[in-house]
């Protein structure tokens, strides 16, 4: 193992030592300040302001800055809704493919533009290069912008001196654009071709094989989605089995790559919240507590598949590992990643709001499996979603500091500004609405005879945690799967002739995505509204500081104790089952 | 309102033929330029016939050849899912034994050294995309013994082939060495034909 925990050290000490330079660039993106990319987008910036008749200095209270972003969004949802609807009559469509049915593009629609990418479908048999590109593609960037213009805004209302302004959302959008998602996928999609991941626009190609069968490989234009799919913590494969997907993720080189693309802009965010407040320590003690939790999972993980699976023990198989053998549990998992790599995976895209895969969930061991679980229990909150991860750990935040403040018996204050009544139910609503859409939805799924056919593994410890990881999944904007579970059944792959929606699972789901993403969203700027306009107190003898591992410690226990605490016994009846016993189901 | 939802309207459309449109295929021409064997799936020629993707895995039976993994899906390259077997579910122990069975019963006869507990994981479990181009180095070792008997080559020359088409971990660091299936035998059918 120790190779192993080599590989998750360096990705650690190389994503460290990106969170200052990436997170000192977004702060002067946001800004609105020169960079080393000005001489050549700034032209581009300027025309964009002039096309969509935006003024990018007038500033927006929050109501405003909500307004825009709800329109955006509403437009675009209608927008991709219909290219999904339209298959049969768009370009770039050499397999043919008709469009698949309405709720499942209700489901997929809702899902792409809450940067959640839970997939029912399989991309390669059921969805144009047309609306891959135009459709899926652009939400991989224009969601994850839209994250990262709301924790903007909220920077913005916390470091406010005076007045009511969060920015501008339009120009925060372009700017996130243009600055910081387009160059990076740029380079980021050579790169991956030039390791092997496909880029062409080809029908699918019949092979011949050398054992004398036949094999149809699936083609399109992977390069350009998978690295604003990682970059934009989306997660939504062009192929169905996503990251696992030699074509998606060719080595462990790439798989290096495009960890690190999963994390860089979550994890350099608290730097350039910490540039923007003005004091760099509260960021790095945010950091300090994502890095603790997500440490924790990356173990837990790794120590359980490399121990192998029960039906694996069953069955009469060694799974130590020896020369040449990794050993373990590699039951749906690939031989170039090995455990390592895939429980790396696991863990970062379960913290993170990304949902690729590059292993099977549902093969996870009990405890393995668990991980996952905890992790979306928490409330995307450990790095999370881009933009959506800090803004929701700051909620946490400022719920620790209201806790705090009970406790030594003062006005709760964060960096000099007093947390009232109003904040607090915000704040409260913001990190409750979420869990409770959860356990809602989910205790809805598994009564309900309409949602039985969704379910793969049966009634057991396995086909409960598929129905909970489904509503986890889209409730926090993930979009990782317990694969068994679905909302779609195509009987004659490929394309979609035959094919149908489980209209009850697909509905629940898209609503659930929708409602999950967007009231906290605007709880969020409410927050950032009402912070705005407080006058800032200096600091005394008695302020609690917010910048020290006793806060680090208060900030990793409410988080514990709010987001797993809410899902503890619903985890233990499905992966913890399964991992505490030796039994088979 | 009215402002935001013109600027919306046309941010939807720029924004899609940016990102939707001219992004795409901005890569696509630069990679079907710079990098278009990669670009167009690595493919694995053999007496100047495409027989596949290096990248991808493909099904092989018979005594001949090297055997890929097991798979869900039977090697599929166009219609992908995962295996979904639960942990602690009797298909899966069904299955795992079966293959274990399977993979003694063809392999012990060349390898009589080979016991249960010196079987690799991943000779008798399913991987995530069902199309996993690589095999350990293990199990490559022990069907090397097989296949050399079969083609009537001499044994350290199949291992020579199998180290040849060994691909390590990247920058000799990063995931796991695996030996690439389809490569290593086409080598051998280039080395020693099957009439």
């Amino acid at each position: 193992m120790a190779q192993g925990w080599l590989q998750i050290a360096l990705f650690l000490a190389v994503l460290i030592a990106l969170v200052k330079p990436v997170g000192l660039y977004m702060a002067r993106v946001f800004e609105g300040r020169r960079v080393f990319l000005t001489p050549l987008v700034g032209p581009i910036e300027r025309t964009t302001y002039r096309v969509l008749r935006v003024r990018p200095d007038e500033g927006q209270d929050w109501k405003a800055y909500a307004r825009s972003l709800v329109v955006f969004s509403l437009l675009f949802w209608i927008a991709l809704y219909l290219i999904l609807r339209t298959q049969g009559i768009q370009p770039f469509n050499p397999q043919g493919f008709g469009s698949g049915p309405w709720d499942l593009s209700f489901n997929t629609t809702s899902s792409f533009v809450t940067n959640t990418n839970w997939q029912y479908y399989g991309g390669e048999t059921t969805v144009t290069y047309f609306a891959q590109m135009a459709g899926l593609a652009v939400q991989n960037f224009v969601s994850a912008a839209v994250g990262i213009a709301v924790v903007v805004a909220l920077i913005r209302g916390i470091a406010a001196r005076s007045g009511s302004q969060l920015g501008n959302f339009w120009q925060d959008l372009v700017r996130t654009l243009l600055y910081v998602l387009v160059p990076v996928s740029v380079v980021g999609a050579l790169f991956l071709v030039s390791q092997g991941v496909i880029q062409n626009l080809d029908h699918s190609q019949v092979i011949h094989t050398l054992g004398g069968g036949r094999q149809v490989l699936a083609q399109g234009p992977v390069a350009s989605q998978e690295v604003i799919k990682e970059l934009g913590t989306n997660g939504g494969g062009f192929f169905n089995v996503n990251s696992a997907y030699p074509f998606e993720n060719p080595s462990g080189l790439t798989n290096f790559v495009e960890l690190l693309l999963i994390l860089v802009i979550p994890a350099a965010l608290t730097y350039t919240y910490g540039r923007m407040v003005g004091s760099q320590r509260q960021g790095w003690a945010i950091f300090a507590a994502m890095s603790v939790l997500f440490l924790a999972g990356v173990v837990v993980v790794y120590l359980a598949e490399q121990h192998g699976s029960p039906a694996q023990h069953a069955a009469g198989l060694h799974t130590a590992a020896f020369d040449g053998s990794t050993g373990g549990n590699m039951v749906g998992k690939e031989q170039r990643f090995g455990i390592a790599d895939s429980s790396l995976w696991t863990a970062v895209t379960t913290v993170t709001s990304c949902g690729a895969v590059n292993a099977a969930f549902e093969s996870l061991t009990g405890l393995g499996g668990a991980v996952p679980f905890v992790n979306l229990g928490l409330g995307e909150v450990v790095f999370g979603g881009v933009g959506a991860g800090l803004y929701s750990m700051l909620l946490y935040v400022l719920l620790a500091v209201f806790i705090g403040g009970l406790m030594v018996g003062r006005t709760p204050e964060y960096l000099g500004k007093k947390i009232g009544a109003r904040e607090i139910k915000l704040v409260s609503l913001g990190v409750l609405f979420t869990p409770l859409t959860v356990l809602l939805s989910a205790g809805i799924a598994s009564a309900a005879p309409a949602a039985k056919q969704s379910i793969y593994a049966g009634v057991n410890p396995s086909g409960l945690s598929e129905t909970l990881y489904a509503y986890l999944s889209q409730a926090n904007n993930n979009g990782s799967a317990w694969a068994g579970y679905t909302g779609f059944v195509q009987p004659h792959a490929p394309g979609n002739v035959g094919a149908y929606g489980l209209t009850f699972t697909d509905l629940l789901g898209g609503v659930v995505l929708i409602g999950a993403r967007f009231v906290p969203i605007l709880l969020v700027l409410a927050v950032a509204g009402a912070l705005a306009g407080k006058r800032v107190s200096p600091a005394g003898l008695g302020t609690m500081r917010t910048d020290n591992p006793t806060f680090v410690f208060l900030l990793i226990g409410i988080v514990i104790l709010v987001g797993a605490l809410t899902f503890f016994p619903a985890i233990l009846l499905g992966p913890v089952s399964n991992g505490l016993t030796s039994r088979l189901f | 309102m009215r402002r935001d939802l013109l600027t919306a309207l046309l941010a939807v459309v720029v924004l899609t033929a940016a990102l939707g449109v001219v992004y795409p295929l901005a890569i696509t021409g630069i990679a079907q330029v710079v990098f278009p064997g990669q670009a167009d799936g690595s493919q694995v020629k053999l007496d100047g016939r495409v027989v596949g993707s290096k990248l991808i895995g493909q099904e092989f039976k018979g005594k001949a050849y090297f055997h890929s993994r097991p798979s869900a899906t039977g090697y599929s390259a166009d219609v992908t899912f995962f295996g979904n077997a639960g942990p602690n579910s009797v298909e899966l122990r069904d299955s795992i034994r079966a293959n274990l069975a399977a993979y003694l019963a063809l392999e012990r006869p060349y390898d009589r050294s080979l016991t249960r507990d010196r079987v690799p994981v991943d000779a008798v479990t399913e991987s995530a995309s069902g199309v996993d181009p690589h095999i350990s180095e293990a199990n490559a070792r022990i069907q090397a013994h097989r296949v050399a008997a079969v083609r009537g080559l001499p044994l350290d020359r199949v291992e020579g082939l199998v180290a040849d088409h060994t691909d390590g971990r990247s920058l000799g660091l990063l995931g796991e060495p695996g030996v690439n299936v389809l490569q290593l035998n086409v080598a051998l059918e280039e080395e020693a034909p099957l009439k």
